[in-house]
């Protein structure tokens, strides 16, 4: 077996009173694109700066590319290349400019030239950074953190504030580091930008993983029940309805989750057919990894709202 | 690369940054021209007979020169980064193989190379327009003062940071630091104007020492070869305090966020 690229076992992090970590377990493997998700405050931004080296840790045991990030050197910093949630560069350099003189820093870089094409910055390469749009920066940003040929980047929440054309374009950036052999640990709070991106995700709420899988493992969990819902016909009171409908009433709507639907729906379509009612709204599916995703964070996001 | 080819390096882009920022030009190399050729022309040819005797314009030029010293290194460091700082340019950067030391000796050696140029510059303005002598036999006391000098304030800059919050603050939190001082020192009025009470509170302070040893440079009734070494003494000390406090207090992250 390999060594993971990174590993943490027990990782916890407080504030004062405030755990923001509270015991965290996670490996990423060589050439893996990793996906760290949940909802703003969760403890996502606190992980990664553990594992980039700007903070220390209260608890647990971490290893990126075999070094302890709390003690770390110039060598270790060659190999890893980090994009923050938030960070200018000088507008009064060019783009070019500016990756020169963050390829000056490192001993074996990548082509100045040949990194402005990766990231698409080709026409933009001798403008000054401060007439960069927003999406333009954050390239940079990235052509920054590739520019030392690093074996694992940190991407910190990349397509933030982004519109969907720009963030589009931000995945296809992404998925080319995959074709490049980097191992990629990527921040987010998009679902979506997970499910896109990821070949493992793990979900954060309240500084706890409560998921981790690939994609379609977690699409599986998510598979496990069925939701079967409608609108309560007008004039037709809820104890009306068959048994274990009647239950599932609630603000003129009925919802409910069934691991088997088949049984369900048959006894809904006969009860309707019998008295000739139309089933307004009637909808079955299976929840999106999105729903899970909604679903293991819920508390989170009340808590947010207090 | 080594050591010193990285500064140099680094040294290289950040003159490139500093030329091309209007405020940074502006207010470090225009405002104190502005300066001396205000005074000079409002007190044109008159003496100070309590400095026996000597020519107002020959008194602001190294009064002009320490104000321009001044505000190239310890202004011009505690604005760029803290704005550097809040912005996550100094964080982007500890995140890279750049040794902290490399980037803080870029960023000093381009206030130095700032404040030679500004003392060049002046000095042959006052020559060129006022007939100023330039001091060229007590050039290694001239020398010697802007090294101390540029030294210590650069450091004072950096320490000055840890006391602005905000990138809003940086300018005003500088100014606070350093115009009251102008004034009290003899910088902007002739010393002989000032009561002695005050000049005593000055003498507290590193600005009014660093313009002494300039003073006497081109003070023409200066015996010998102008090191003023008691002064010089007073702004090391201020030098290596600011050192102590930069190396506890400088941080590279954003004071917002944690």
């Amino acid at each position: 077996m390999p060594q993971p690229v990174i590993s943490v076992a027990s990782l916890r992090k407080s504030y004062g009173d405030v755990e923001a970590v509270r015991g965290i377990d996670l490996e990423v493997a060589e050439g893996e694109i990793f996906a760290f998700l949940g909802p703003n405050g969760a403890g996502k931004t606190t992980t990664v700066e553990i594992l980039e080296g700007y903070r220390g840790r209260n608890g647990g045991e971490v290893t990126v590319l075999g070094a302890d990030p709390a003690r770390v050197d110039r060598v270790w910093r060659e190999r890893i290349g980090i994009v923050l949630q938030e960070g200018k560069m000088h507008p009064e350099l060019t783009v070019r400019e500016s990756l020169e003189l963050f390829a000056g820093y490192y001993r074996h870089p990548r082509g100045v030239t040949d990194t402005i094409d990766l990231t698409g910055l080709t026409e933009k390469a001798d403008d000054r950074v401060g007439r960069l749009s927003g999406g333009q920066q954050r390239r940079l940003d990235v052509a920054l953190a590739l520019i030392g040929d690093p074996e694992l980047l940190f991407l910190d929440e990349p397509t933030t504030g982004f519109d969907p054309s720009a963030r589009r374009r931000a995945w296809e950036m992404v998925a080319s580091l995959r074709d490049l052999g980097k191992t990629v640990f990527l921040t987010t709070h998009y679902m979506e930008e997970a499910q896109k991106l990821a070949d493992r995700v793990a979900i954060i709420a309240h500084g706890r993983i409560v998921a981790q899988g690939s994609p379609g493992e977690l699409g599986g969990r998510a598979s496990a029940g069925v939701r079967i819902s409608f609108q309560l016909p007008a004039g037709v009171a809820g104890t009306e309805l068959p048994e274990r409908l009647a239950a599932a009433v609630g603000n003129g709507e009925v919802s409910l989750q069934a691991e088997d639907p088949v049984p369900v729906l048959h006894e809904l379509t006969a009860w309707a057919l019998d008295r000739r009612i139309p089933l307004a709204g009637l909808e079955v599916r299976r929840p999106s990894l999105e729903d899970v995703y909604l679903e293991l964070t819920a508390d989170e996001r009340e808590g947010v709202q207090e | 690369m080594s050591g010193f080819a990285l500064v140099l390096h680094e040294f290289r882009f950040d003159q490139k940054t500093f030329w091309r920022n209007p405020a940074s030009v502006f207010f470090t190399v225009m405002l104190p021209v502005i300066f001396l050729l205000i005074f000079a022309t409002i007190f044109g040819n008159d003496h100070i007979d309590e400095l026996g005797g000597v020519k107002t314009t020959t008194y602001y030029v190294p009064a002009i020169i320490t104000l321009a010293v001044v505000s190239a290194t310890m202004q011009s460091l505690a604005i760029s980064l803290t704005v550097d700082r809040e912005n996550g340019l100094l964080k982007r950067a500890r995140g890279t193989p750049l040794p902290s030391r490399v980037f803080i000796a870029g960023r000093i050696g381009n206030s130095i190379i700032v404040s030679v140029l500004m003392l060049i510059v002046l000095s042959a303005l006052g020559w060129a327009l006022y007939g100023v002598e330039i001091p060229w036999d007590r050039l290694p006391a001239v020398l010697v003062t802007l090294a101390v000098g540029a030294a210590a304030f650069s450091c004072l800059g950096i320490a000055l940071t840890a006391a602005i919050p905000s990138e809003d603050a940086a300018a005003p939190v500088t100014n606070v630091a350093v115009l009251p001082l102008y004034f009290l020192s003899g910088v902007f009025i002739p010393e002989s104007e000032i009561p002695s009470g005050v000049l005593h509170v000055a003498d507290v302070f590193p600005i009014r020492h660093f313009f002494e040893a300039f003073f006497a440079a081109w003070d023409p009734s200066t015996v010998g070869a102008g090191f003023e070494w008691g002064h010089l003494a007073v702004v090391g000390i201020w030098g290596l305090a600011g050192l102590a406090i930069a190396v506890r207090t400088f941080r590279w992250t954003p004071r917002a966020g944690h």
